[in-house]
């Protein structure tokens, strides 16, 4: 056994442990925090501030009956929970935590960014299996639906990515973590360059953050599980430890995701885009002593997952505000955003990007203006206001007021 | 089911074999996308899986799991086998000493040779698909 067998062990314990421990926070937090923006208090009662909610939950689902329909597909009802939780360790040990090498991530792919792209697309089984293996036509619907909507979504996130791709010139998470450490725009020394505080990145970001809500099956695009239209969708016929496991893998995966857009677009560890080392050394070159040490701590390899975990912990609590405040989207809304606006607008923002990286700033603030106004100009063609087609003419006649006049009426 | 399986270990082996790029592309465009596909044929049509046909001869099951047992075997010990056990550098015991580069299967080395040596075949395949996109287009819109 080489003493790399034993770190690499080491780091997935370390994963696993953490997805496992990091599941019911998030689950108090989404009720706890769910509950304060619907004007109401949440879940107080089982421990101090409702902590041990979670808890209690797992023991109420451990103890309740198992429920398992009598012609359901039993190997493939099964497995289908197990393949809804596994894409969160898989994608989770890719991710890059703190700068210690040995410690995360378990395994630095030399394709990272296709291996989360690659994971999240064999998370869609678990569902569409678990919506088939239920032998209801609900559940069969909700697992359809859901699908469709993952398969279109990871077409714009995979666009989306490949903004950031482009950028960093590699596929290696470490990489994409280290090119945002740089310089902000190669110009200022004391910044970092996230991705999301460049215009292509910030473009791509918000591209990725509404796929990654559709890809989790998080409200406003929860249509597979829409609890007041299917049933519950394709979790119908799951009762005790298995629809448990489909729950504790959204939230896992919910909280991976939040992992990977920290990486990709908030610049990975850092709590704040300074570049701690620059500063640093600057304070130090002041006779700032204690200052100078302050800044390496802060942004040293201590402190850098209690930053990761933080960042993390902020986009857990964007996907529960976007689920407090926007209605669910009906199904044919969803493809449409998914193919017609999403899609082509990561498209462009790859172009402009593209545009970008080869001329410069200001190439890239006109073209960005050209396409806004073409854009602008095809929509106000195809919307402009004109004549109904078999409009008939109406004659209002206002006996009081004594007038008369003819309107136009769309049949 | 076992079609999928199929798919994820065969990105395993080309894993295996340093082949980075194919072995993602497997499961992401193989794996995720297509066999999606096919399962939402499968599913809409509702086609019933057919009764599992059991080989009644045991000799030949025995020697089924023989074969796949010692091709296990073989597969494991040249996938894990180097972590367990060091390998030494120019180990002539396996045989043959790689003159591969160093990034051999990564998505530079292909990229860089398919926009520069292949590039023909690149374009020419990108129309093709192109072709098949439109041809598709065409048969759903006359169908609807």
């Amino acid at each position: 056994m080489t003493p790399e067998f034993w770190w690499g062990t080491l780091r997935a314990l370390i994963i696993i442990a953490f997805v496992l421990v990091g599941v019911p926070p998030v689950i108090w937090w989404e009720r706890r925090l769910l509950s304060w923006m619907q004007d109401r208090v949440g879940p107080n009662r089982v421990g101090p501030w409702g902590l041990l909610q979670p808890i209690a939950d797992g023991v109420k689902l451990f103890f309740k009956e198992e429920v398992m329909p009598a012609a359901v597909d039993k190997f493939v009802y099964w497995l289908a929970p197990a393949i809804a939780l596994f894409p969160a360790f898989v994608i989770g040990a890719t991710l890059v935590w703190g700068p210690n090498p040995m410690l995360t991530p378990v395994a630095d792919v030399d394709i990272g960014i296709l291996w989360v792209l690659a994971i999240s697309s064999l998370g869609v089984y678990g569902i569409v299996l678990g919506g088939w293996a239920s032998n209801n036509k609900y559940s069969l619907l909700g697992g359809l639906r859901s699908t469709a909507q993952l398969v279109s979504y990871e077409l714009a996130m995979g666009v989306a990515l490949y903004s950031v791709l482009l950028v960093t010139g590699s596929l290696k998470m470490t990489e994409v973590v280290a090119r945002q450490q740089a310089p902000l725009y190669d110009v200022l020394p004391w910044a970092q360059n996230w991705f999301i505080l460049t215009p292509y990145g910030f473009g791509a970001g918000v591209i990725f953050l509404i796929c990654m809500i559709a890809e989790t099956n998080r409200a406003p695009f929860d249509l597979p599980e829409a609890e007041s239209e299917l049933i519950a969708g394709f979790h119908t016929e799951y009762s005790s430890m298995k629809f448990a496991v489909f729950f504790m893998g959204e939230y896992a995966v919910m909280a991976m995701f939040g992992a990977i857009f920290t990486d990709l677009f908030l610049g990975g560890w850092s709590p704040l885009p300074l570049n701690w080392d620059y500063l640093s050394a600057q304070a130090s070159a002041a006779h700032l002593g204690w200052l100078s040490s302050a800044l390496s701590f802060i942004g040293g390899a201590w402190m850098a997952p209690v930053w990761f975990i933080g960042k993390v912990f902020f986009l857990l609590t964007v996907y529960i505000w976007i689920r407090a405040t926007l209605p669910r989207l009906r199904y044919d809304q969803l493809m449409n955003v998914g193919w017609k606006f999403l899609l082509p607008f990561a498209a462009l923002n790859f172009v402009l990007t593209a545009v970008w990286m080869l001329f410069g700033w200001l190439a890239f603030g006109i073209a960005a203006a050209v396409v806004a106004a073409g854009y602008l100009m095809v929509v106000g063609f195809v919307l402009r206001p004109r004549a109904f087609k078999d409009a008939a003419k109406v004659h209002l006649v206002d006996v009081q007021a004594n007038t008369a006049q003819t309107i136009e009426v769309q049949r | 089911m076992a079609l999928v399986l199929n798919f994820l270990v065969l990105a395993v082996i080309y894993f295996s074999l340093n082949l980075h790029l194919l072995g993602i592309s497997q499961v992401l465009i193989y794996t995720g996308l297509i066999m999606m596909l096919f399962l939402f044929c499968i599913l809409l049509l509702n086609l019933s899986a057919p009764q599992m046909l059991t080989e009644p001869s045991y000799l030949k099951r025995w020697a089924a799991v023989l074969v796949t047992g010692s091709l296990l075997v073989v597969l494991f010990s040249q996938i894990v086998g180097p972590w367990l056990v060091p390998v030494p550098p120019n180990n002539t015991f396996a045989g043959v000493i790689s003159n591969a580069p160093d990034d051999f299967g990564t998505a530079k080395a292909v990229g860089n040779a398919l926009f520069n040596h292949w590039v023909y075949g690149f374009e020419i395949a990108s129309l093709l698909l192109l072709v098949g996109i439109v041809g598709s287009i065409l048969v759903a819109k006359r169908r609807g």
